[in-house]
């Protein structure tokens, strides 16, 4: 099964620029690296380069980052394969990463969707969903 | 399950290889070093729900491990030089050693000696893949038993006598070097492939994929390839596995139903993985592998990674691969592979031709795969009669409840269904 641990900062940093922290940090990967679990990861730079759209009322609005309102912000994530719920909650308590937060979500595989789901789909009765999956492949 | 019992488990996932190959090298026997492993489980089982699992769990264990050690060696008198070198070691260490040391220092050496005991030629293959599971995979008997289909009691035999026969033989605990590296490194991956395909095609049971398994062999390929960094053929194995583990979801239908290669949805196609492999078979090549049997398989296998469409796939270059392939795996089963390419990339007549040169080998007596190949040559040659006749038979030769129905299904109604191009296996 795979999980997302998905690191949240808080205080702990706001980019790549305390050389230690990024050591263990790499030292940390390679252990999961090492071990086999791990599939992906990647670091987001800060809020302040970013920018979000939102929906209101159904129009896409543009605000441009920090998003001073919001305490809990996305600092980047692992994604890894292993055999429980509890073998990812131990890999994420090794972190070395301060004062942060690790939240774990599982990965929904395609089995786990209802039945009828898959088969709609098995017929081919998404093509808007295929088509983008379709350019997401081929970026 | 607690909360506490199953972070215990997964304790025990991450740490007991690296614990179980540093008592290894420690008590020279790798039984011996599993039992004391398996004391400090008992001792965390012990304490861990009351104080709480500790900071750094593998140095724990380690601690319990070395405890027990000194008190079996003391009792049993295991002998006097043993029972010296592991005083030395252990001497001021009982209290609180520092065990970061020991424990990062060489164990990766001790893992990769791990690896190639377990695989050891002088134990029988079942025996092989139980001990790599219980002691690379950090699988339970339970948990080896349900993967296939044995009893619990069958599995724990099997590793008492597996470790038995290992201390029988007196296996050193060490890397094959010189002219046996070859042969010791290839049971190694074929061990892990073996794993490995029982989830991808199981060979009993109704389900037709069990990922858990397969899963369990791609953790444990790339544990050996982060091990074995300049050995092409590991890269190769792990790029194979990579790759074909990344068509998981696509390969089963709604209803549990095999879906072959040529009608997958490749948009469901897991491209992380994909990405893996094809970086995986680019290590195996850039090391001068491109020609092992792993890495030739892995090249097949990113022909079709690469075909956006099934209609895009280079048939002319998978049969030139299976030609390389055969050069270096003489197997008739392989052979058939090449044949269904052949079927396709150069006609049903064509493929027809391949299938009947090896069709009377000994060893695809009984085989499955060479009436259901061959029946869907017939099919596309206009011959439904024969083509049927050919599906009923393969349907009667496999074990494998979802594979029975979809070849039933060809039996009676002759569709117009590609077959998958098949993996191949190392036999």
């Amino acid at each position: 099964m795979r999980f997302m641990l998905l690191m949240l900062p808080g205080e702990y940093a706001t980019g790549p620029d305390d050389v230690e922290a990024m050591r263990a940090m790499g030292r940390f990967n390679e252990e999961m690296q090492k071990a086999g679990v791990l599939l992906d990861l990647n670091g987001l730079h800060p809020t302040a380069e970013g920018a979000r759209v939102s929906f209101k009322g159904g129009k896409p609005t543009v605000t441009d980052g920090p998003f001073a309102e919001t305490k809990e912000v996305l600092g980047g994530y692992w994604v890894i394969q292993v055999k429980s719920r509890a073998e990812a909650i131990e890999w994420a308590s090794r972190c070395p990463g301060g004062e942060c937060t690790i939240e774990i979500r599982q990965v929904y595989e395609f089995s786990e969707f209802p039945a009828e789901f898959q088969e709609l789909a098995a017929r081919g009765e998404f093509p808007e969903m295929k088509a983008r999956r379709e350019r997401l492949s081929e970026s | 399950m607690s909360d506490v019992r199953s972070a215990i488990d997964a304790v025990w996932r991450i740490e007991s290889p690296r614990l179980i190959a540093g008592l290894a090298r420690m008590v020279r026997d790798v039984g011996v070093a599993e039992d004391l492993a398996q004391d400090a489980l008992v001792a965390a089982l012990e304490s861990w729900p009351e104080s709480g699992v500790p900071r750094n769990p593998g140095a724990w264990l380690m601690t319990a491990a070395k405890r027990r050690a000194i008190d079996r060696f003391r009792r049993q008198e295991l002998g006097e030089r043993k029972h010296e070198e592991l005083g030395r070691e252990l001497r001021g260490d009982v209290v609180m050693p520092d065990f970061d040391a020991n424990m990062d220092d060489d164990i990766g050496d001790d893992l990769l000696r791990l690896v190639f005991i377990a695989c050891h030629p002088v134990l029988s293959q079942p025996a092989r893949v139980a001990l790599t599971l219980r002691l690379l995979g950090g699988l339970t008997t339970t948990e080896i038993g349900r993967a296939f289909f044995v009893p619990e009691a069958t599995v724990a035999q099997r590793i008492v006598r597996a470790k038995r026969t290992l201390s029988a033989a007196r296996v050193p605990f060490e890397v094959p070097q010189g002219a046996d590296r070859a042969a010791r490194l290839a049971s190694v991956l074929e061990v892990l492939y073996l794993i490995f395909n029982e989830g991808y095609c199981a060979t009993a049971g109704d389900d037709w994929l069990r990922p858990a398994l397969c899963e369990d062999a791609l953790r444990m390929g790339r544990v050996v390839a982060e091990l074995m960094p300049d050995d092409a053929e590991v890269h190769g194995l792990v790029a194979l596995m990579e790759i074909q583990a990344s068509r998981t979801s696509a390969r089963v239908g709604p209803g549990g139903d095999p879906v072959l290669l040529l009608d997958q949805d490749r948009s469901r196609w897991n491209h992380v993985l994909v990405r893996r492999g094809l970086a995986a078979l680019g290590r195996a090549e850039r090391l001068g592998g491109a020609l092992g049997p792993y890495a030739l398989q892995a090249s097949i296998a990113a022909c079709h990674a690469r075909a956006k469409t099934a209609e895009e796939t280079d048939w002319v270059r998978i049969v030139a691969l299976y030609d390389a392939l055969l050069e270096v795996l003489p197997s008739p089963v392989v052979a058939l592979n090449r044949a269904v390419a052949v079927g396709i990339g150069y006609g049903p007549a064509a493929g027809l031709e391949a299938v009947e040169e090896i069709s009377g080998h000994p060893a695809l007596e009984g085989y499955y795969l060479l009436p259901s190949v061959r029946g869907d040559l017939l099919v596309k040659l206009g011959r439904d009669g024969e083509g049927r006749a050919e599906f009923a038979r393969a349907a009667s030769l496999t074990n494998n409840a979802r594979e029975r129905k979809l070849l039933l299904s060809r039996a009676n109604v002759s569709d117009d269904v590609d077959f998958e191009t098949r993996r191949t296996s190392s036999q």
